[in-house]
């Protein structure tokens, strides 16, 4: 590769870069520096004085069944959210994908609730599923259904996932369509003439042809679904009822702010950071795979 | 479309006019909800179809003192400092990264590396995950309840930085070297060439950001605990914890209608730029 054309300057490049630099290690580095540290330590219950405990603090984490049930919760929550609103997207996508008049005017109509603030998401879901106002409870009683998210897990379990789920399909939407807009013309011409039906062709060609856009989807879902699902959590149910609806991040703010159990909330941060850096790389690694064809 | 059959042709706008319709379904309902009063709202069932009083209630949420029982400031205020966080956070974070990918591409100093890998790090530290010692060192610098307290602990940004960083090196060599020949300092260079050159890039990457600012909730939750500096999207947790008590459903919807319609617009008006700006910062 060809030497890269620069400029001589001793001090300028420093003076350049030291914003970005100075936030990160203030706001950033520093920050989770903190939270290491912290997860080694145990306060007193005044918070006069700290122990150093080494890993104690995440032994009692791993010995927590509410810690534990919050992990699997979590991991199904991504799942769930994942496979519910990838597979609504590609459904759409598929079609829009077929479509040539109109197609900006359907991609409008479903790219938007991306803009939607996720906290935003979870009041319409009170809204909609309040007890005894909500237009669903009352829609969901004519087919026996008693709705009540405030008293059981399940139901408001179900109805987080769905905010989640609505909330991403706009993502995938764009990105499942454009992976299908990359696929050559002239296969789907050839399967066509040799009389492949269009549904023949969408799971023979197309679909296979999109997994790297399914692995990346799925990479940045569970992101998603771990770390920006806060908001529909924390305005739609606090996690509740009986902490059925409390997935890690939630566990971190509430352990942290609400119980004050500072070395047990830095020890589930930095497990969440592990999460994150793991996730990171797997998407570094893999990402560029994904418009290659 | 490769062949060209009626009935796959209707079926196919069937089908989206039925996801489009599935999506916009909890709008309809926050519309309906926005423009009935709020003895209506307390009825069952609710109504289905929209009402009279949406201008009413407009007003009501808009220039009213916020919810009865509520801590909350007027709306327009929330609005307005929803409006400089999401602004000084955008602005930010392409200011201080265009200047980093400018000293990552076009100079060789001591640590550049160093300097380049931190800034990676940051993508791996989301504010989820290390909040309270954040929140820790805003408090000791007496950045609580300020906007420099909102927005300048979300400036730094690596996927902006790397944005960026992409395009100056598309930029051609020939460029720089006409440029130096020409006499032009490094900040001319930057100013007169570089900025122009990137600016889709920069509106592209000006949509998401904003939407990523305006959106923002835990952050300002922990960080405000002042009515005057609150947010109109944090503040709606804070109404339906009222809602409990006195459930006023007509001027909440309203209330979530106006937080949700400034980035909704964005999205919609400058469509293009979206969709380029999502795309090009997820690589």
């Amino acid at each position: 590769m060809q030497e890269r054309v620069i400029f001589k300057s001793r001090s300028l490049p420093y003076l350049l870069v030291a914003p970005q630099i100075i936030i990160t290690l203030i706001f950033f580095l520093w920050p989770a520096a903190q939270a290491l540290y912290q997860s080694f330590l145990i306060e007193d219950a005044f918070g006069f004085s700290s122990e150093f405990v080494w890993f104690e603090n995440y032994q009692m984490l791993f010995e927590d069944p509410y810690y534990i049930d919050a992990f699997l919760r979590t991991g199904l929550f991504s799942l769930a959210v994942a496979g519910l609103s990838m597979s609504f997207a590609l459904v759409l996508a598929g079609f829009a994908d077929r479509v040539i008049k109109g197609a900006l005017i359907y991609r409008t109509f479903l790219i938007w609730p991306y803009a939607v603030a996720p906290a935003l998401a979870g009041a319409l879901w009170v809204f909609m599923f309040d007890p005894t106002l909500g237009i669903w409870t009352y829609f969901l009683k004519f087919v026996g259904v008693d709705l009540n998210y405030k008293l059981n897990g399940n139901h408001a379990m179900t109805l987080v996932i769905l905010a989640a789920a609505w909330k991403q399909i706009a993502y995938n939407f764009l990105f499942f369509l454009a992976g299908m807009q990359a696929v050559p013309r002239s296969l789907i011409e050839a399967a066509a003439i040799d009389g492949a039906s269009p549904m023949r062709r969408f799971w023979t060609i197309i679909f296979p042809l999109l997994s790297p856009t399914t692995f990346f989807l799925l990479v940045i879902n569970t992101v998603y679904a771990f770390f920006d699902t806060f908001g529909i959590v924390h305005s739609l149910t606090s996690g509740g009822p009986a902490k059925s609806t409390e997935i890690l991040v939630y566990k971190v703010f509430n352990d942290g702010f609400i119980g004050l159990d500072l070395g047990g909330s830095a020890a589930q941060s930095v497990i969440l950071m592990a999460i994150v850096i793991s996730l990171t790389i797997v998407q570094f690694r893999y990402v560029e795979r994904r418009v290659q064809y | 479309m490769v062949e060209n059959r009626r009935f796959l042709r209707i079926v196919t706008h069937i089908v989206l006019i039925l996801g489009i319709a599935i999506i916009a379904i909890p709008i309809w309902i926050m519309l309906v909800g926005a423009s009935h009063d709020g003895v209506r709202m307390l009825q069952v069932p609710v109504p289905l179809m929209l009402g009279d009083q949406f201008w009413v209630n407009f007003n009501a949420a808009l220039f009213g003192t916020g919810l009865e029982g509520t801590e909350t400031a007027p709306v327009w205020l929330m609005l307005l400092n929803s409006l400089i966080m999401a602004l000084s956070i955008t602005f930010g974070k392409i200011i201080i990264s265009l200047l980093s990918a400018f000293a990552i591409v076009y100079f060789r100093f001591p640590m550049r590396m160093l300097c380049f890998w931190m800034i990676f790090v940051t993508l791996m530290l989301p504010v989820e995950v290390r909040i309270i010692p954040t929140f820790e060192v805003v408090a000791n610098l007496g950045m609580l309840n300020s906007y420099a307290g909102l927005s300048i602990p979300l400036i730094a940004s690596a996927t902006a930085t790397f944005l960026f960083r992409q395009v100056f090196m598309t930029i051609p060599g020939e460029l720089v070297e006409s440029a130096r020949i020409d006499g032009a300092s490094p900040m001319r260079f930057f100013i007169d060439f570089l900025i122009p050159l990137s600016r889709t890039n920069i509106a592209a990457l000006f949509v998401i950001l904003f939407i990523y600012g305006w959106n923002q909730y835990l952050w300002p939750l922990i960080i405000t605990t002042d009515q005057a500096n609150y947010t109109i999207v944090m503040s709606i947790k804070q109404m339906l914890e009222a809602a409990e008590q006195s459930p006023v459903w007509n001027i909440i919807m309203m209330t979530a209608l106006l937080a949700m319609l400034p980035p909704v617009l964005v999205v919609i008006l400058m469509q293009k730029l979206f969709v380029k700006g999502l795309v090009e910062s997820e690589k």
